[in-house]
């Protein structure tokens, strides 16, 4: 006895409300739109300069002494937050100390590392630090820069390959469909301030391919299809298309997302916010892939006549039936 | 399409085996890492009973390349150090000045009298005393300029000497400055390898980023004061003469003198000449040793031309004193008691003899041409590692698992063979990072759990179309053959596009995104070769020995 996700020969129309899911996704991309230019991202040191310092100690953190003892240095801004993990022990307190930038360029010195070290311990006799981590403004800005560009990079190298194993329409698709995916996912991470760091950059990367996984696979089902059902509506085809390709679809966001959970619950907090980037991105991408590119693809059309390939250029609108 | 040829058969098998064989060695991790380490100990330093002991843990007709475990699981020190390279200009014209001034003076019925003038750290203003004469002194200053020796400044020299009113303004020119700061980087480059072999650690990252920028990783050290401590103190020595000494700081030096403090002695200051007499980069030996009176210190010789320079000024100079200045303190100032000819001569001070010995160790990699600004440090504690490892693992095992599991419940027999491959495709994925000495960071655990998810998407994909073949009813073999055959287009088009978000985290990224872009790429690689190749096999070979009528996937 198999175990079915998706019952065979689905037929589901997945288009009667695709105006409805069109708008609920431009709805919240504007919510995080505005939560992003609003409140900003929660940035990492990567991205604004400054230094974390991961602290240990076998007393209970308490933030307010911690924060205290570090008043006389003059550090300027500080942040102090307690660390949880089911995986640590009862005397395994850890507490993520941020400083603001000390100097226009460089890192944090050693002096003040050793410092603060004193400082939290006139608090917390046995408190070590297990990572020290500082990154000069200078570096930070170039890091931002070169972020945006890889992300930048990456969907126009995708929208160029889509563009030419497909026609036009499939890549604007596919690629409107993709920043759709990353405009929610910076929103997720605005709206409840999780640290952006550099490595939330790869996972956004990741993000983008995976969601072009699957909108890849239901497209190369549709231009199957479009050759085989010459005269069915495009919509028609759509439709099958994705009903088709649908347990494959749940499949592997199923198994991936299992191995997504696993390192989430399991790996520790140091990757926690990696791995939510990520889960978040596979469960919006394979939405999107469905119901953004599939949808926009209705919207624009394509050319049908596959055999004879310029009978209707300039016409590339004709068969908009949506 | 379910005949495959004994050659493929042969080839797909071999590259399996090849992969599982480079894999082996990470199972037992500390033991090969033991053996490895041993290796090393006994190629340069010869062997004992218990380097040999250690050696032989580890077969060594079985490879022993290990995947690299990053800074973040292994703990230890990052930095990006920026080498100041602006600092080499001001040390190049001051050095220009004694040239310049031995250069005009045959020429004193033309130009008059020269004579340094104070200026901006960019550039050497001389003035003559007879501005009539600037044509001449242009002319005779220009003659000093070499041609620049680099690929971009071929054709032009390295200086530019201009007549402001009775001033001769030197500037280094444009091409001569890239040519230094080319220098200067390579060259620090190569002393930052030099301190940090010296100390020998196990597997340093020493790379040059962008123009001007190095970045030094090192597992397994304290801190990263620690490692700025290695590569951090200039050891900048020079001999320069002595104009006089004095207890005020703030005193005039005069043009072309500087003030610096004595290293021993609280409140004493020297007035030196600036332009050296020679350079520490002039010593091709240092070694620590005693003075006549048993006190720590390092015996140093020069090259020929640093001997000559050193010889002929205190051939010139006797019973005047001259400074022995290190990273800008005075560490001595001996009176120069007789023409030291043979090039060599020690320092004495109050050192202890680590001291004597970490300064000799200095000055034979020679000096930083430069100094470093640090834009980013880390330190990583090996508990953290330690703890993110152990974590990823846990992890790993458990997504592993739960892959396993769920494949098998949905697709049977065909689930099985589809994990088989999956297993196959974590060893090739490991035997790939450790033939090419990858290094593995968290990010990079991440990326290997997701592999471990994506990786069933092809044979998702055959399978799926296997199951909608069979609904036409077209027998088991053709449903098999054409479900592979329909399947790539879209197995091609999801990985390729796959792949180039992972070449461009590649090549954009930095450090654990890197980790992460490597196990990402590889990962699509080794996986779409199980899917397509390994599970292709072992269906064909299951069926071919049952035939059966039906099957159900």
């Amino acid at each position: 006895m198999r175990m079915r996700l998706v019952p065979d020969n689905t037929n589901w129309d997945f288009f009667g409300r695709s105006k409805l899911w069109l708008g609920i996704s431009a709805v919240m991309m504007v919510v995080a739109l505005a939560s992003f230019f609003l409140q900003g991202l929660n940035y990492g040191i990567d991205f604004r300069g400054g230094t974390t310092i991961r602290t240990v100690s076998a007393q209970p953190v308490d933030v307010g002494a911690y924060r205290a003892a570090l008043q006389p240095m003059d550090l300027g801004d500080i942040s102090i937050s307690e660390v949880f993990d089911p995986s640590f022990e009862a005397d395994h307190n850890v507490s993520m100390v941020r400083i603001e930038a000390q100097n226009a360029e460089e890192s944090i010195s050693a002096d003040v590392t050793e410092q603060v070290r004193q400082a939290l311990a006139t608090v917390a006799p046995d408190i070590s630090f297990a990572s020290v981590e500082s990154v000069g403004p200078k570096v930070s800005g170039e890091l931002i820069q070169t972020a945006v560009i890889a992300v930048l990079l990456a969907i126009g190298a995708v929208l160029i390959y889509i563009w030419l194993r497909f026609e036009w329409q499939f890549a604007v698709g596919a690629v409107l469909a993709l920043v759709h995916d990353v405009i929610l996912t910076i929103g997720v991470f605005s709206e409840v301030q999780i640290k952006f760091d550099l490595a939330i950059i790869a996972a956004l990367l990741t993000i983008v391919g995976y969601s072009l996984n699957d909108t890849v696979v239901v497209f190369d089902r549709v231009r199957e299809n479009l050759i085989k059902y010459k005269k069915m509506e495009l919509k028609e085809i759509l439709n099958i298309s994705i009903n088709e390709t649908l347990s494959r679809t749940i499949m592997t966001s199923l198994t991936t997302m299992l191995a997504l959970i696993a390192m989430f619950v399991l790996g520790g907090d140091v990757i926690r916010g990696f791995v939510f980037a990520m889960m978040w991105g596979i469960f919006v991408g394979t939405y999107s892939s469905i119901f953004i590119a599939s949808a926009l693809l209705l919207r624009f059309g394509v050319k049908r006549d596959w055999t004879r390939p310029d009978a209707n250029s300039g016409n590339q609108y004709a068969n908009i039936d949506a | 399409m379910l005949q495959i040829d004994l050659w493929k058969r042969v080839v797909i098998w071999g590259l399996v085996a090849l992969g599982v064989f480079f894999a082996l060695p990470n199972a037992f991790y500390t033991r090969v890492e033991m053996h490895n380490d041993a290796v090393k100990t006994i190629e340069t330093q010869g062997t004992t009973a218990e380097l040999a002991a250690q050696e032989a843990q580890w077969p060594s007709f079985l490879p022993s390349g290990l995947v690299n475990l990053g800074l973040d699981l292994r703990g230890g020190a990052h930095l990006l150090a920026e080498v100041k390279v602006a600092d080499v200009y001001a040390a190049r014209l001051e050095a220009l000045w004694p040239e310049v001034r031995d250069a005009l003076r045959p020429e004193r019925d033309a130009v008059g009298t020269v004579r340094l003038q104070p200026s901006e750290a960019m550039e050497l203003r001389v003035r003559i005393s007879r501005p009539e004469g600037m044509a001449r002194a242009l002319e005779v200053v220009r003659g000093l300029a070499q041609p620049v020796v680099s690929l971009t400044g071929a054709g032009s020299t390295d200086l530019e000497v201009n007549g402001v009113e009775s001033d001769i303004v030197i500037t280094l020119s444009e091409a001569e400055r890239q040519a230094t700061d080319e220098r200067t980087v390579r060259q620090s480059l190569e002393i930052i390898r030099r301190r940090i072999d010296a100390v020998g650690t196990r597997e340093p990252t020493i790379q040059r980023q962008g123009t001007s920028r190095i970045l030094i990783q090192v597992p397994g050290i304290g801190s990263t004061a620690e490692l700025k401590a290695i590569i951090g103190t200039t050891a900048q020595l020079t001999f320069q003469p002595v104009v006089g000494r004095g207890s005020d700081a703030q005193a005039v030096a005069g043009v072309g003198n500087e003030i610096l403090p004595a290293s021993d002695e609280e409140g004493l200051y020297y007035t030196l000449e600036q332009a050296p007499v020679v350079t520490g980069e002039e010593l091709v030996d240092a070694q620590p040793a005693f003075d006549q009176n048993g006190r720590p210190a390092v015996n140093f010789r020069f090259n020929p031309s640093g001997a000559r320079k050193f010889g002929d000024y205190t051939a010139n100079n006797i019973g005047s004193p001259f400074a022995i200045v290190l990273d800008g303190e005075v560490i001595s100032a001996p009176v120069i008691q007789s023409h030291i000819p043979g090039g060599s001569g020690i320092i004495t001070g109050n050192f202890s003899v680590e001291e004597s010995t970490n300064l000799a160790v200095l000055l034979r990699a020679g000096a930083l041409p430069a100094g470093l600004d640090f834009l980013e440090e880390r330190t990583i504690g090996p508990e953290l590692g330690q703890d993110s490892i152990d974590a990823g693992r846990v992890a790993t095992v458990v997504a592993f698992g739960a892959v396993l599991l769920f494949m098998f419940l949905t697709y049977g027999l065909f689930g099985l063979f589809a994990n088989i491959a999956l297993v196959i495709n974590i060893a090739l994925l490991f035997g790939l990072l450790s033939m090419i000495g990858a290094t593995l960071t968290l990010p990079g655990i991440a990326g290997i759990v997701l592999t471990v998810g994506m990786a069933v998407d092809a044979n998702v994909l055959i399978f799926e179309r296997i199951r909608e073949e069979l609904r036409t009813a077209r027998g088991p073999a053709r449903a098999i053959e054409l479900g592979y055959e329909k399947a790539q287009s879209a197995i091609v088009d999801a990985n390729l596009t796959t792949i180039i978000t992972a070449i461009i985290l590649f090549a954009m990224g930095s450090g654990p995104v890197r980790g992460f872009a490597l196990t990402l790429g590889l990962g699509i690689i080794t996986s779409v070769f199980t899917a397509i190749f390994v599970t292709r096999l072992l269906i064909a070979m299951w069926f071919r020995r049952t035939r059966p009528a039906t099957i159900e996937v």
